[in-house]
This record gives C-alpha cells, sequence and structure tokens, in this order.
C-alpha cells in the first residue's frame, strides 16, 4: 500500500468517519477544465480521487459515464494526458491520493512497464482496472504492486464466499464493493443489504470497503457511510458536470462550481455518516 | 515427446486459462466472472456427456438439416480454368447460415444453467436470426442487440427477427455497428447475469467462448473433410473463408489444422482499401489489444482506442478477429488476407449468374479471392470453400449500389 492511501485511510478514521472517493472523467470536457475540477476536489471535501480514463468501448459503464468518456476523447484526452492531469494535481497536493479508473486496452497499448514507471512518477497512487480479473493478475496487478501501486478490486454481489479470498488475494489499497449487478449509474439497492454484503466482505480482509455504484446524494453517501469504511461517487459528479455545459459540450462558469456545491454536500453527508450511526 | 521443436498438433488450443498462445483470456468485470466460470464447467461436463452430444447430433439431423452439401461447382470452375472449386454449402442450413451450429450448442447449454433469458449481439443478422430462431423453437424470450446501422442495412433480417419474437434492440452508440451492439450486450448481461444467457455468435469473447464456438461450428469442416475424401479420394490443396469474428472460419478449418498438405487462407474484409480506416483486416493492418473479454488483433490508434471499421458486409464489420486466428496467423498456419467491398461484389455477381445461388457478401469476399486463385492453381488441384450464408439479407443492398430496380 501507498503510503498516502494508507495515511489517508488511517487520518479519516481517525475522525471517526467513512472516506470520500470521488470519481470523474480526465478530460471531461477538456483538460484544463477536468484539472480545475480535481484541484477543487478536496477542498470540497472528497478524501480520495479516482480520475478516469476514458476509452472508446466502456462495456462496464451507463450512459452518463460512456459520454463523459466520449467528451473527453473528442477533446483531445490520452493515458499520456491523464498522467500529465495526475502530475499537474500532484505539485500542489501531496497528500490526497489518485486512483486511476479505466480499462486495460489504453495501458496494455502504452506499455505496462513503461505506464507503471510514468504513473508512479505522476504520484498516482493505485489503480482499478475494471477488465482485469484476479484471473489475470499477471498482466497488471502483481506488476503494479511489486512498483508499490495499489492494485484495487471491484467485488461485486456475484463474488460469492468461495471466490472471494481470490479476489481479495492481491488486492491492496481498498476494496471497492459494487452495490449491484449492473452498469455504473444503476439505482441503490436497499442500504441494510449492503450493510450485510460489507460484513461479510470484512470477515475476509482488514483492508478498508468502500462502496460504490448507484451512490448519488448526501443522503444515500450517510447512509452507505454508516456502515462501509468509504462512499463512492461517480456519475453524480459526472452528471453535474454535463448539465453545465453548453449545447456544443463546452466548460461553463457554473462547472467547477457546481462540482464543489455537489462534493461539498456529499462530503457532509459522509461527516454526518457515523454521528447517525451512534444515534 | 517423439516429437520435437514443433508443437504436436494445431489443434490443442487453448489451454486452461484460454490463452492461445498470447491471445484470448478471460479479459471480463468481476460481476461476470463467476457465471463465465460456471459456463466452463457446464461446457466442459456437457461435451463428454453422451446425451448432450445425441441431442446436438439429432437436432443438427432434423433441424438444421446436417450434413450440409459438398458442391462441385462446375461452371465457376471451367469459367476459371484452373483449380476444382467445392462449396461447403452452410447457406443451406436452416436460418440460412452457419450460425445456427453454434446457437443450438449454447442454446441447450443455457437449459442446463438453468437461464431463463437469451440476450445476443448481432452484426449482419444471421446470428440474430439463428438466435431469435432457436430461442422460439426451446420457448425463452430473446433480446438481439444490433447496431442502429446494422439495421437499416439488413432490416429482412430485422423482420425475420421480430416474426420470431425476439426483441431487436438497435444500438446507436459508435457507428452503431457490430462492436456497439457487442457493448451493449454485455451491459445487459452485467445487469442481468442470475436470469440471462449471452449467446454470443463467433469464435470470440471471452474463454470458454472461443473454444466453445468453434466446437460447436467445427462439425462444418469435420463433415467437408470426409465429403471431399469421399468425392475426390484426397484432402484439398487449399481451404479458404472470410473472417470477421471468425466463427466459419474457424469452423471449418479446425479439422484441417494438423494436415500439412492443406494451405488454409482467412480472407478479411478490406473495405475501401487498407491505407484509411475504411476496412476491417484487423489482422493484416491492426496490432494487439484486449476487447470484448479477450486479446487478439484489433483496429485501434496510439493510444489503444478502438476504430470503427467499415465494411460492405455488416456481418464483416468488426473491428476485432477471434483470437484462435490471431495466433494461427503468428505462428504462420494460417494466411489472412484482405478482400475489398468491390471485389466481394463482383464476387457476389459471378456466383449469381454462374451458379445460381446468391451467396452473402460475407462468403463473397472468400470467393473473391478463390477467384483471384483459382487461375494459377492447376486443374488436378483442389480449393474447399465455406460458402457460411446465403444473399437474401443482402439483395437490397446490393441492388442499390448496382442501381438494380427502383
Amino acid at each position: 500500500m501507498t503510503a498516502r492511501m494508507e495515511q489517508r485511510f488511517a487520518d479519516v478514521a481517525a475522525q471517526g468517519r467513512p472516506v470520500l472517493v470521488t470519481y470523474f472523467m480526465g478530460g471531461d470536457p477538456d483538460f484544463d477544465t477536468s484539472l480545475a475540477i480535481m484541484k477543487a476536489l478536496p477542498k470540497a471535501g472528497a478524501d480520495v480521487i479516482e480520475l478516469g480514463v476514458p476509452f472508446s468501448d466502456p462495456m462496464a459503464d451507463g450512459p452518463a459515464i460512456q459520454l463523459a468518456g466520449q467528451r473527453a476523447l473528442k477533446a483531445g484526452q490520452t493515458l499520456a494526458k491523464t498522467l500529465e492531469l495526475a502530475r499537474r494535481f500532484r505539485q500542489d497536493d501531496q497528500r490526497t491520493p489518485i486512483v486511476l479508473m479505466g480499462y486495460y486496452n489504453p495501458i496494455y497499448v502504452y506499455g505496462v512497464d513503461r505506464f507503471l514507471a510514468d504513473a508512479l512518477d505522476a504520484g498516482v497512487d493505485g489503480l482499478i482496472v475494471v477488465d482485469l480479473p484476479p484471473e489475470m493478475d499477471d498482466e497488471l496487478c502483481i506488476p503494479a504492486l511489486d512498483k508499490g501501486i495499489n492494485f484495487i478490486r471491484l467485488a461485486t454481489p456475484t463474488t460469492d464466499d468461495r471466490r472471494l479470498p481470490k479476489v481479495l488475494e492481491n488486492t491492496s489499497g481498498f476494496v471497492y464493493y459494487v452495490s449491484m449487478t449492473g452498469i455504473t449509474g444503476s439505482a441503490l439497492p436497499d442500504p441494510s443489504l449492503i450493510a450485510g454484503a460489507v460484513q461479510r466482505i470484512k470477515a475476509h480482509t482488514r483492508l478498508p470497503v468502500c462502496v460504490g455504484f448507484g451512490v448519488k446524494t448526501p443522503e444515500h453517501a450517510r447512509a452507505i457511510g454508516a456502515s462501509a469504511d468509504g462512499v463512492v461517487v461517480g456519475t453524480a459528479i459526472v452528471n453535474q458536470i454535463a448539465s453545465s455545459l453548453t449545447e456544443e459540450g463546452h466548460a461553463t462558469e457554473a462547472t467547477v462550481p457546481g462540482v464543489e456545491a455537489l462534493v461539498r454536500g456529499l462530503s457532509a453527508g459522509v461527516r454526518a455518516a457515523r454521528l447517525a450511526a451512534a444515534e | 515427446m517423439n516429437q520435437v521443436h514443433k508443437p504436436n498438433s494445431f489443434r490443442a488450443g487453448p489451454d486452461e486459462d484460454g490463452r492461445f498462445g498470447i491471445f484470448g483470456g478471460r479479459f471480463v468485470a468481476e460481476t461476470l466472472m463467476p457465471l463465465i466460470l460456471d459456463l466452463q464447467d457446464e461446457w466442459t461436463r456437457a461435451k463428454d456427456d453422451p446425451a448432450f452430444k445425441a441431442e446436438l447430433e439429432k437436432l443438427g439431423a432434423h433441424y438444421i438439416g446436417r450434413p450440409s452439401p459438398l458442391y462441385f461447382a462446375e461452371r465457376l470452375t471451367a469459367e476459371l480454368g484452373g483449380a476444382k472449386i467445392y462449396f461447403k454449402r452452410e447457406e443451406l442450413n436452416h436460418t440460412g447460415s452457419h450460425k445456427i451450429n453454434n446457437c443450438i450448442g449454447q442454446i441447450l447449454l443455457a437449459k442446463r444453467m438453468g437461464k431463463t433469458r437469451i440476450i445476443a449481439e448481432t452484426g449482419a443478422g444471421q446470428h440474430g436470426v439463428a438466435s431469435a430462431t432457436v430461442a422460439a423453437r426451446f420457448g425463452l424470450p430473446c433480446v438481439v442487440y444490433m447496431g442502429a446501422t446494422d439495421v437499416e442495412r439488413q432490416a429482412p433480417n430485422v423482420f425475420r427477427m421480430k416474426l420470431l419474437g425476439a426483441e431487436v434492440k438497435p444500438v446507436t452508440a459508435g457507428h452503431g455497428t457490430l462492436k456497439d451492439a457487442m457493448n451493449e450486450a454485455l451491459r445487459d448481461w452485467v445487469t442481468n447475469v442470475d436470469t440471462t444467457y449471452y449467446l454470443i455468435g463467433t469464435a470470440a469473447g471471452p474463454h470458454p467462448y472461443p473454444e466453445m464456438v468453434r466446437d460447436f461450428q467445427a462439425v462444418i469442416g469435420q463433415e467437408a473433410r470426409q465429403q471431399i475424401l469421399e468425392a475426390e479420394g484426397r484432402l484439398p490443396d487449399l481451404v479458404i473463408a472470410a473472417v470477421g469474428g471468425g466463427s466459419n472460419a474457424i469452423g471449418i478449418f479446425h479439422p484441417f489444422l494438423d494436415d500439412e498438405s492443406v494451405k488454409i487462407v482467412g480472407v478479411e474484409a478490406g473495405g475501401k482499401g487498407l491505407d484509411g480506416d475504411e476496412h476491417c483486416a484487423s489482422i493484416t493492418a491492426g496490432s494487439p489489444g484486449v476487447l470484448h473479454g479477450n486479446r487478439t488483433y484489433l483496429l485501434q490508434d496510439g493510444d489503444g482506442q478502438i476504430k470503427e471499421g467499415h465494411s460492405i458486409s455488416a456481418g464483416l464489420d468488426y473491428p476485432g478477429i477471434g483470437p484462435e486466428h490471431a495466433w494461427l496467423n503468428d505462428i504462420g498456419r494460417v494466411e489472412y488476407v484482405p478482400i475489398m467491398d468491390h471485389e466481394a461484389l463482383e464476387a457476389f455477381q459471378t456466383l449469381t449468374r454462374l451458379e445460381g445461388i446468391i451467396p452473402a457478401l460475407e462468403p463473397s469476399h472468400a470467393l473473391a479471392e478463390v477467384i483471384k486463385r483459382a487461375p494459377k492453381m492447376g486443374k488436378d488441384e483442389i480449393i474447399l470453400m465455406n460458402l457460411s450464408g446465403r444473399g437474401d439479407k443482402d439483395i437490397f443492398t446490393v441492388g442499390k449500389i448496382l442501381g438494380m430496380g427502383q
């Protein structure tokens, strides 16, 4: 586990609240706005940043994130430029962990060794690669762990107790529990079901468990945060960005402040989570 | 141990992780992984189960109409003046193409697994029609994802699917072709994983699909091998088939892979030429990458973004190829060549006029390569081509290009 990730989870746990993980698509709607959004996130209360890497064929994503990826690609975003976003962010912020999230092909084509060296150099702390299950660990997971970059795995409702140890074996940083079978941006299931699933995973690992897919409002964040170590919000942020754009898809004065306001609300939600649970 | 430095067989793959050399594998989201492992277990059990084999053979004979004939194309052979040309007539199967061979096999597996809903992707609509057909035959609801562009250019097949009771969902993302339909089918699958069986139409996708689809399609080559031995008393000199994802091709190739005297050629869609992006020649003009569950040759840019291909034939309009083909190319066992849209179109007309057979635009690509090669071969040589589908679905597309009718 990189020191930065470990430190952040420890610091937040000491505050007695869950971690707020925020996702946005690198390069959406353009590089500069995207960098401004990234810099605004910690100020608004985000603890960990998931930086989306656009891919032409995002098989596990719903329409909102698909469109964000298309906007980014249209604006010229690449994996190299996404690493550059991380590097520029890291110049001013040495404490907020950055997790790159995307699909394997752009990394494979970039070259795994070159990618890991450049990611480390840019200050990236972890990777979530949707289409690399544990059966494919030799591809990227093991080389990343060797370099000291976290490989964060998704666990899902279909990951049963028989399979869970295999999924957790080479996972580091945190476990990302996907709250339902489905694509990003679907509806949030019953929080009590999620609490049960989080307990099931925690019986197998000492890593923090963060829950995502379907978390859209401060109330969701508060409800999920009552049982999980962290809450991941993605589609809501991406939708917020999309709603602020011009018809041609360009950023407006409302783009960055809109994200800030949304994240501030979500942050208040996670900060209230344990208080609510304690009552 | 008695054979050194040479694989004992070209037919032994994939390994237990689903790899053919560096190609293949299981690159899928965690949600799908348990199901893919279940499928693999079920498939392993089924292929050794005499009852499964018997049911497959019975449906093959009485529902599909197997074995399909091997036909000596006498007039085409005379016209070209070289090698003797034989067609494996998969276009005479029920539903009009080889696709039904795989669909019957997979729906039997879906039933064994207790799945209650079928989804499929389709390009030309041949696989969609075959899926809708077997879903009707076995009483399961079926959703077919089809690119919006393909819905338009393959209208007769859309109508057939609807008549068969399937729901056809047009996909507008990207160029609205096969790749986009496959993305959408995967999204459906990941959402409805408990109830749903994804009936993949080509020998691609995550393991065990490439192996399983190949094995269901290998009946083509097994029959053809026996038929040509009966007709000519020897094996062919050249076996040839069109390759999109590559299921008809791997089906006819596989039983011949260890016959050293048999040259094997796969024909890719060269579209409007390989210089720009208007083609689907993944092996000839692509590079290795990871998409739709497997590593294989893909059309992609330097950042690993997948390009939209082009082919006159919707069935070949896919920017990737089955992983076993990628491997067969790299080890040099099979040669892959491109054929342009206009060459396929000419071949389509030649066969129609000379033999009274209207081929689909997909095998018309293979036919164009036959037309190039046959005259250069001796009269005692033999070409076997997989005539994988009939052209009824393409008559309007072709008619429009040729300026026929209204």
